[in-house]
Parts: C-alpha cells; structure tokens; sequence
C-alpha cells in the first residue's frame, strides 16, 4: 500500500471553503485534512534517509518522522515528534511559508508536488487538540525568573522553553490582549483566535504570568525589569508602519495595513472602520495580502498594486491563490506616485508602470517606465509596505540599537547585562517561525548564562 | 480590570474618572496620556491626565461624552477594562523645567483642555517658574475646576464664547501683552489651538497638544499621523506636544472627523435605540 502511494505526484489537496461564500465571512478558509486525506497525503512521504526537509525547516523538526506517525494513524506519537521542537504547530502549520522552507527541499517536489508537511503538521496539531494530548512536562521552580517584553511568537517561545525548564516567567505586553502578531495582525479566516488562545492556554497552565496594558519604555524601563528579573528577553517585534512618503498621504482614507488590521481582528465590532467602496493596498507581503482580504469580506472592492512582479512577492504562496480565488485584482509592476484628492478625500491614485532589472550581481533594480502615468480611482487607501522595529523599548536605558532601529545582539545578548533580545526587533520583519526560533535560541542562552 | 474610585459628572456632559493603577501613577509625568478601554470590546479611547497621586495611586482623568465610546465610558461603576500608560512625552517644558527659572509662561486652555494644563502649571509653579492662564469655553456650564484653579498662584482670564461667564469672547481675544511671556502653551480644541498660534507666530514660541484618533498609542497604527513642518509625525510616539507653529491644523481638524459619522450614529442609537436605520432616505446603514 504504502509503496503504491508514494509514487503518486499529486498531493492531497486541503479542502477548503467556498470561494463564492467565503469571502462574506471571516471563518477559516482551509478546512484541513482529515484523517483519510491526511494518511493518503503521508504516505507518498518516501521516508528519506537524509531528509532534506528537516535542513529547510528553520527549527528542524523531524518531519519524515512525525510522518511516520500519521502513516500509522499515531496522534500522539506524531505530536510528540513535532512539539520536540516546536510547541505551537497549529500556528506554524497555518502560518509558515512552507513552500520556501521545507517542502521547498522535499524531492518529491522535484518531479511534481511536495509533500503537504504544513498541512500535516496542522492536522497532527488539530486531532491533538480534540484528543486533549499533553506532553510538557514542566520541571521543578528553580528559583529564577524571567522578564519577556512582548507576547507575540518570539515571546511565547522563549517563554515556554523557560517555564519547561522550572523558570519563573512573566511576560509584558503593551496591547490588552496576548500574542502580538498572531492575535492583532493575522486574520480569523487564516489563524483563528481560539487557536492562539489555546496556545497562550498552555502557557497559562505552565505557570506563565502574562501583564497586559504595559508597553515596555514607558510604563516600565528595562532597568526596571532588569532590577527584578533575573534576565529580560526583548521580544517585541516591528509594529512600526512605513508609509511611502508621496503626495496626500495623510489624507482621510490612507490607512496603514496595521491600523486595519488591528481594527478589525482585535478591536472586533465596536471599532469604527472607514467603509470605502474601492480600495487599493500597496504591497504584495502577507499582510497586504490579509489587509486586502479582510476588507473583501467586508463588501469593499479591493486592488493590490505592487511595483514588482508576482514572482517575487513576499506573500504566502497560498495566500496569493487564496486572493486571486476571492477575485482580488491584482495590478504587478505599478508604482504609485500620488495620492489624489478632493479636498481631504480621496478619488484615486496615480500610478506608474515599472520595469524590473536585473543588474550584473544579480540584483533587482526597479524602474519607472516614462510617460506611463495613470490615474487609478478609488476612495481608500492602505499601506502595506513593511514595518520597523517598535521605537518605545529603548526609552530610558542604554540599550544599543542600529540606525535602522535593529535591536543589536551578539548571540541573543544585547549590550546590556542579563538583556536579551530576537525576532522582528532584531531582524525586522520576518515570519512568525523565525521569530519563534530567535525566542528559542535566546532562552537556551539565557538558561546557559543563568546556570552558571 | 482596574478599580474605578470615582466616575462622576463635575458639568454637563464632562465627567472625572479616577482608577487606580499604579504602573501608570509610578511613572507618569504632566502632559502624558492613558488609553482607556471602557469594555473587553470597547474602543480605545486616548484621554489626557489631570492628576496623579503618587502615594494612593489614583490616577484622574476627565473627559467630555463625545459620541458612543465616551457615552459607554459614562456607565462605569467599579471597574475598567483597561487603563494604558503613561504613552506619550512629558512635556516639554516639565523636562526643561531647570532652564525656566523666572521666566512666564502663558497657559491657553479651550473646553476640557483645562485637565491637562492643570498638572503642567502646578508642576512648573512649584519649580519657580511664572505662569498665567486664559482659560476659556463655549458657555459657563462647561466651565469647570475654577475651584482648583483658584488655588494655584497664577493670574487667570475665564472667557466664554456666549458671555454667561467671566468675560465675552474667545481665548484668543484675551491674549494681550505677549511680549512678556517667553513661552506659551495651548490645550484644547484643535481649531483653537489654531488660532492661539496664529496670534503668537513671530511672538512667543509655542507649544500644543494634539489629542487625535488612535488605536494602540504605541506607534504601531499610523492613525494619530500629524504633519509637522512638511514631516509626518505620530502624536503618541513624537508627541503629543508640537510646535504650533510648524503643525498643519487644517490637515489635523480633516483627520479628526474620519469616523464622526460612525461614533454619531452609534451615539445615537445607544441613546435611542435602533431607530436610524435608513428611513430617512439620507443614510444607508443597515
């Protein structure tokens, strides 16, 4: 059985909503696999001897292993295998960029599709959660706490390799409700909540204290946190939104891809959010891609400009499929120039083709092509061009930041005593498992230096 | 959850809220603000501090029912959801306090503008530093902590748009002999601070303090952007004092009425129920 499947090249697709309903809710779009699906996807898995895909998984989980496990329809096993390394893989097997990562390196993709790892690593996470397994278990209190500024994945990774190994910990965070991006940024229909409330659960259950409402610089410094802890990981990401710099940007209607966000997946019903009819977001990362979505489910008419072309855009390969299903327009190689007004209202945006480059090192250069102008209507606007580090943390200490606001860290360590930093902070905005690994890497550090 | 100690109305439609939180009261300093979420769902609200007390830590705020997220902040009785600070920069002049020694200083205040001036004039008064105040509001009910202001020795103007207190007219109308002030500070309604720069410009230097729409007060939502001398600023990292002189009012008065029409209905509706649904032709809610 096993040998027959694993010659077949297609994968098991995930099921998923309907593209014509979906995008009149916020319900998750992938339904997962279940378990016939997912044991059919597991076994065209060759069970390589020198897996590549374990070197392509930034935290090495041992995939041909877990699944194994699913092969042989072993929950619990599998669950196992991957909380190893990985203490939240119903997040990381919604949220990673598989298809850069490790399904990039399995050879099956070489001849046609790889297998499906997030796909399962989200189905093993999803049946773990029904059946209620548990496999922490939490060493004795040793005594040493620990300060962790920011409950986003970084912050909840560092925290729970810490709370494991018998750390007192207590994390800040500046907004009212945990887990940071996954919480504010990420969108329902692609991480739901109750799936991150269940993750912080575990946390809670480990003993972690999580203090809401206190963003770090202000309502306390790092000095104050170092004098109180036994060492302080800073984890608190890149929040800062950038914002073009072009005519009429401070315009009604010219929103940053954060504020929306942040309005529509944390502050919930109650918020008001400006209702345009057509709106274009700049920017093709994931977050553009969960601005423009989020404001599809909600009647608006989305475009998404962006000034290269769909090859090299950041975003998800899914996610793109996902938007192109859900009849997001799309507008590649087209650079906005101006915004366009009507007294402080918007009626559209000048554009202007661009051109890609490539330059003898192998760099990418953008051009605009001249006289290509036009003038794009619409009455919104939304930014979805990166972030910067969150400028607060340092306010009232000496902590080393780069001039592009980089926290900066020799092996986790920042230049101040007992003071760690990873993740966006550190590196500026990447993806969620990066994060997840820095948090990691920093409390192995921190247990190192604490032990001594 | 923060323990609310008080949450009374002092005039019509304006009310003192005063929790205990003692992170924020630690640490807090004049012209700093809080965000305050009323609810678990609410919104959040940035509100300015009028006092802290640092041995109690109660922390004192005032603000005037605006439209349905000020109006739900009103029915509080025991506790707050949340309470966010201290966000934002101490004011300029409290952290310069040592270089105003002798020197005068002119407060302008417009409407509940006045709760944030206070703490900045008892803080400088009690380094040495002269101050007086104009302080004014649209009618004499809307006049409020004359009691308090009594008690700082600092000279004062009450004016009233209407005249049915202190004198007639606006603040600006009351501003004269600026020659002999070296700074000049003005809180309240952006269209005055407007005004009370224009009087000032080539005058005294001057500094207000912007209290636009926010979401987090952390700088992570771009909402609160101000542009300042051609440069786009957020008022709750690089404020929220500026330089008046240098800030585009006009800009910030257009950005202050985003979602007027949102809050005024939803204002309504807690008031009335769900009676503006569209039936008048003139407005497409559902």
């Amino acid at each position: 059985m096993v040998v027959v499947e694993s010659v077949i090249m297609n994968k098991v697709n995930m099921r998923t909503l309907d593209k014509n309903t979906r995008i009149y809710n916020f319900e998750e779009v992938n339904l997962g696999y279940n378990k016939s699906e997912a044991i059919k996807e597991a076994s065209r898995c060759l069970n390589c001897q020198n897996p590549r895909c374990v070197k392509g998984c930034p935290i090495n989980i041992y995939i041909p292993k877990f699944i194994e496990a699913i092969k042989k329809d072993d929950i619990k096993l599998a669950y196992e295998i991957i909380t190893e390394n990985n203490l939240f893989p119903g997040i990381c097997g919604r949220v990673c960029p598989q298809e850069k990562q490790c399904e990039s390196m399995c050879i099956k993709g070489f001849k046609g599709d790889a297998i499906s790892i997030g796909s399962l690593e989200r189905y093993v996470a999803d049946e773990a959660r029904k059946l209620d397994i548990k496999t922490i278990l939490k060493k004795k209190n040793n005594g040493k706490s620990v300060a962790i500024v920011g409950s986003g994945p970084s912050g909840l990774s560092c925290a729970s390799l810490l709370a494991v190994e018998g750390y007192s910990v207590t994390i800040y965070e500046a907004l009212h409700k945990a887990g940071g991006v996954l919480t504010y940024g990420i969108p329902e229909f692609r991480l739901p909540k109750k799936i991150v409330n269940k993750e912080i659960e575990k946390l809670v259950n480990l003993g972690v204290n999580f203090i809401m409402d206190a963003p770090i610089g202000k309502t306390l410094s790092i000095d104050d946190l170092r004098n109180e802890y036994d060492a302080v990981y800073l984890a608190t990401g890149a929040g800062l939104p950038r914002f073009m710099g072009i005519k009429n940007e401070c315009a009604n209607g010219v929103f940053s891809a954060n504020e929306i966000l942040t309005r529509i997946n944390l502050m919930g019903t109650n918020t008001p959010i400006f209702s345009g009819k057509k709106v274009l977001v700049v920017g093709c990362g994931n977050v553009a891609l969960d601005a423009a979505r989020s404001l599809k489910r909600l009647g608006i008419n989305v475009t998404i400009v962006y000034r290269r072309e769909e090859e090299e855009a950041p975003a998800r390969l899914e996610e793109l499929k996902h938007a192109h299903e859900e009849q997001i327009e799309f507008r590649f190689l087209t650079l906005p120039k101006e915004i366009l007004v009507d007294g402080n209202n918007i009626t559209g945006v000048k554009v202007i083709k661009t051109i890609v480059e490539c330059l003898e090192d192998g760099k990418k250069i953008i051009k605009e092509i001249p006289d290509t102008e036009e003038n794009i209507a619409c009455d919104m606007v939304v930014m979805a061009l990166g972030t910067s580090p969150n400028p607060l943390i340092k306010e009232g200490s000496a902590l080393s930041i780069s001039d592009a606001g980089l926290i900066e860290v020799n092996e986790s360590q920042t230049n101040l005593n007992g003071v760690y930093a990873g993740g966006d902070a550190v590196t500026g905005a990447a993806t969620v498992i990066l994060a997840y690994e820095a948090g990691k890497k920093a409390a192995r550090k921190i247990i190192e230096d604490t032990s001594i | 959850m923060y323990k609310v100690v008080k949450n009374e109305m002092i005039s019509e439609g304006i009310y003192l809220l005063e929790v205990i939180a003692p992170l924020v009261v630690k640490k807090c300093l004049p012209g700093q603000f809080c965000i305050v979420m009323a609810n678990e769902t609410s919104e959040r609200i940035p509100l300015t501090i009028y006092k802290y007390d640092r041995d109690t830590f109660i922390l004192s705020m005032i603000y005037q029912v605006v439209g349905a997220s000020t109006l739900e902040l009103t029915s509080l009785k025991d506790e707050i959801y949340s309470v966010v600070g201290p966000l934002g920069n101490p004011s300029e002049l409290v952290i310069n306090v040592d270089t105003l020694k002798n020197k005068r200083v002119l407060f302008v205040a417009g409407g509940v503008g006045i709760a944030p001036v206070m703490p900045q004039i008892t803080y400088l008064i009690s380094h040495g530093v002269l101050c007086d105040l104009v302080y004014g509001a649209k009618t004499k009910k809307l006049i409020i902590l004359e009691d308090e202001i009594k008690k700082i020795a600092c000279d004062y103007v009450i004016m009233t748009d209407d005249g049915s207190y202190g004198k007639k007219g606006t603040v600006v109308d009351a501003m004269d002999n600026l020659e002999k002030y070296d700074e000049c500070v003005a809180i309240g309604p952006v269209v005055m601070m407007k005004y009370v720069s224009l009087k000032t410009k080539d005058k005294v230097p001057t500094i207000v303090s912007m209290n636009p729409i926010m979401v987090d007060g952390t700088g992570m939502c771009g909402a609160c952007r101000l542009i300042v001398d051609g440069e786009v600023k957020f008022a709750c990292v690089d404020g929220p004092e500026f330089d008046g002189h240098q800030l585009d009012f006009d800009l910030a008065i257009e950005r202050m009425n985003i979602y007027k029409t949102f809050e005024g209905r939803k204002y309504l509706e807690m008031l009335e129920g769900k009676t503006h649904h569209g039936g008048c032709g003139e407005c497409n809610h559902e």
